[in-house]
């Protein structure tokens, strides 16, 4: 079996996560009904719901299910610009890192709905200047709609002060919102202490089925909906409830958060056991964001010398799954954003790719990816070379 | 053997990239992304490497069962092909940029690469043959004629030769098709791409248009006569008749053809048919397939054109240039197209046409 790498892409279902599926998929049942049937389904989905509560630390009404981290993106940024717009509030505020789940639908607010979007950068850690976004809110507060910040960038792994910035926007009434997506499961979240207005999560990033996610939604803040219909999840996201998949979402979620340090720390353990053993076979490679505080499996290496391209079809052909964790345009890898954004040219934001670890990674596999490394960096260097 | 095989979205490289996999060969699937900007659907035969394509051509690798990825080489199709084609139209020559993607793209940047990675060739859908003999590894014709591409592979050097796989020289397209539909490959009846693939519109005219600009000039008559006047000199290809616009007819009535394009003073010279004759063609830049030619005399065939027919001829080398001395005079020949030499149905090597003779 090839040496799966790319946890960070998706990972794993757990076992107990396809227990519950499977159990609910031989269910009858409509959550909205309200016969017998219907009372039994929405029990177990209320279950769940407030299970995975517990775990993000908010109410249960303010979880609000959609079908992927995508939509929960969607629905926050978009619900959330239209609310300031009708108040005359037409700015909205990214990091230059986000992922495109929040670059591309704020760039269609900028085409379609006059917005202004305004991008926060980062420094070379790759951590956004946060003195830029409080010279923003002290100039422009009135003005702006919503801002949206990651709690942990996908490509690095570095993790955002995102508690920091709901303080700076509590100050200008602003809302905040926060794609979780990455992080959900990585690194602590408390949805109440943060302060956010809004956050975004996916279960499977941490072990539940592709297929669903969730908006973490302050009360009060009810935005304008994306999809019409049955009136559902307070009104913001109709359609019929996926009570298979959130049953399984809510297992995983019980199951990381049952031994959240232990799993962490060993997932920390394996992730720097890999990245000391690559830094020790190139030298002139190195870990971005290293100087700064990342989620415990994600390790984004530049490799000088190399394209990622090449690296990714090497590795792939020794057994090695891994990624840049850029998007690639039209199969195409571009020099990734997020590199840019932290000062790397485009040679070198072309020549960086992404390992990440999760549960299911052992110490035999991170071994084997450290042994076959070497020989492929060096044939990678010679087809740069050509 | 490592093969990396180039899978353009068509049915020919898919079912080629099929046969090289069953054949025993650790195969990987590369789709080269040519344009920075492609299109996302393809219109009808023209054009390649629209999004759309590579979905194709990822799908065939998935149904063959072997990685797919995509390379960009947008850049070097740009430098070495696109720009190449322009510069060549600019100097008054018509060139053949298939013909070019292979020399410097398919079997050089991706050969190269290949190679650097490890891997010991590409296998591509090309229509043709390659046979191990006495001198190594030689170019030949496909056994179906009408699909026959040795003469866009004829400026393949023997080691670029060396790491070519063509698996499907010995069918006829007739029967690639039937083999793509009995292996589930739904390409199995996707059209032939015909046309220059980076000039989707089909109107080279208003393409080049575009990137020469439109000069006014004269043209000619033998005699140096103007009779007419032209928007780019560049846009005429010798021996073409059509869309001169003369306003000053022959005295016999009879038409007249464009004999020579001068960009330096962007003159179109005009005559009757029988001055586009020419019986001995020089060319340079040469490539063999093979073993080197020299002075001495030898009788072959050569064709001028993708889908022309092989003229029979003597042919050899002499002061660094190959020239072939035709059993028959031909009608409109232009500078830059390529000329490749063939004993029977060996590519013996090409050149591109820089002078023609009567």
């Amino acid at each position: 079996m090839p040496v799966y790498l790319d946890h960070a892409a998706t990972t794993p279902m757990a076992d107990v996560a396809i227990k519950a599926m499977t159990e609910q998929l031989a269910k009858l049942g409509n959550p909205s009904s309200l016969h017998v049937y219907g009372r039994d389904a929405r029990k177990d989905l209320e279950g769940a719901r407030e299970e995975i509560a517990v775990a993000l630390d908010c109410h249960p009404t303010e979880i609000i299910f959609t079908a992927s981290g995508t939509e929960a993106n969607n629905t926050a940024l978009k619900g959330l610009y239209w609310k300031g717009q009708a108040v005359g509030r037409n700015v909205v505020v990214i990091s230059a890192i986000e992922h495109h789940a929040i670059l591309d639908p704020a760039q269609w607010l900028k085409d379609h709905e006059g917005a202004e979007v305004i991008e926060i950068g980062v420094d070379s850690n790759g951590v956004i200047h946060l003195d830029e976004l409080e010279d923003l809110i002290s100039r422009r507060a009135d003005e702006i709609a919503v801002i949206s910040i990651m709690s942990a960038n996908n490509e690095t792994g570095v993790i955002q002060p995102i508690q920091k910035v709901a303080e700076l926007a509590h100050s200008g009434s602003i809302p905040v919102h926060s794609d979780a997506v990455q992080s959900f499961g990585k690194e602590p979240l408390s949805f109440s202490q943060l302060g956010l207005t809004a956050m975004s999560v996916s279960a499977h990033k941490l072990g539940g089925p592709i297929g669903v996610g969730a908006l973490v939604l302050r009360k009060g803040y009810d935005v304008p909906a994306l999809l019409h219909g049955g009136g559902q999840e307070r009104d913001i996201r109709s359609g019929t409830f996926n009570a298979p998949a959130i049953m399984a979402f809510a297992a995983a979620v019980k199951e990381t958060f049952l031994d959240f340090a232990d799993r962490n720390a060993r997932v920390r353990r394996l992730r720097e056991r890999l990245e000391n053993g690559i830094l020790e076979c190139v030298p002139e490679a190195y870990v971005n964001g290293a100087k700064v505080e990342r989620l415990p499996g994600i390790v984004n290496v530049t490799i000088p010398g190399t394209e990622s391209e090449t690296l990714l079809l090497l590795l792939d052909n020794e057994g090695i799954a891994c990624s840049t964790g850029s998007a690639c345009t039209a199969g195409v890898q571009r020099p990734s954003h997020v590199l840019l954004a932290m000062g790397h040219g485009e040679r070198t934001a072309r020549s960086s790719i992404r390992f990440s670890i999760g549960a299911t990674t052992t110490e035999s596999d991170v071994d084997l990816a450290l042994h076959i490394l070497p020989a492929v960096m060096e044939r990678a260097r010679m087809a740069n070379l050509r | 053997m490592k093969l990396i095989a180039a899978m353009s979205g068509g049915v020919d490289s898919a079912v080629a990239a099929a046969r090289a996999h069953e054949a025993g060969h650790d195969v990987i699937g590369v789709h080269l992304a040519l344009s920075s900007n492609p299109q996302k659907y393809r219109s009808g035969a023209r054009g390649c490497c629209t999004i759309e394509d590579s979905h194709d051509a990822r799908r065939a690798a998935d149904v063959i069962g072997i990685p797919f990825y995509i390379w960009d080489m947008a850049e070097e199709f740009h430098e070495g092909v696109v720009e190449n084609f322009i510069a060549e139209y600019a100097a008054g020559r018509t060139p053949n940029p298939c013909l070019r993607c292979n020399e410097k793209i398919k079997f050089e940047a991706v050969l190269d690469r290949a190679r650097a990675m490890g891997f010991d060739g590409v296998v591509t859908g090309h229509y043709a043959i390659t046979r191990e003999g006495e001198m190594g590894k030689t170019l030949h014709r496909a056994i179906d004629e009408t699909k026959d591409q040795s003469y866009v592979l004829s400026v393949l050097t023997i080691e670029q030769i060396a790491g070519a796989i063509f698996p499907l020289g010995d069918t006829t397209k007739v029967d690639v098709r039937k083999e793509a539909k009995a292996r589930g490959l739904y390409v199995a009846n996707k059209p032939d791409s015909h046309d220059i693939c980076f000039i989707p519109s089909g109107d080279n005219a208003s393409w080049l248009h575009e990137r020469l600009g439109r000069k006014v000039g004269p043209i000619v008559d033998q005699d140096g006569e103007q009779i007419g006047e032209h928007k780019g000199a560049y846009t005429y290809t010798i021996g073409q008749r059509k869309g001169l616009g003369l306003s000053v007819p022959t005295i016999d009535g009879s038409p007249r053809f464009v004999l020579k394009v001068e960009p330096m003073t962007n003159t179109v010279v005009v005559g009757p048919r029988e001055d586009l004759a020419v019986s001995r063609m020089i060319g340079e830049k040469t490539v063999w397939c093979g073993l080197a030619v020299g002075p001495e005399r030898n009788r072959g065939f050569v064709q001028i054109r993708a889908h022309g027919k092989p003229l029979p001829c003597t042919y050899y080398f002499e002061n660094d240039a190959l020239i072939a001395e035709l059993d028959e005079p031909l009608l409109g020949l232009a500078t830059g197209q390529q000329m490749a030499i063939y004993d029977g149905d060996r590519v013996v090597g090409s050149a591109t046409i820089c002078e023609t003779q009567q």
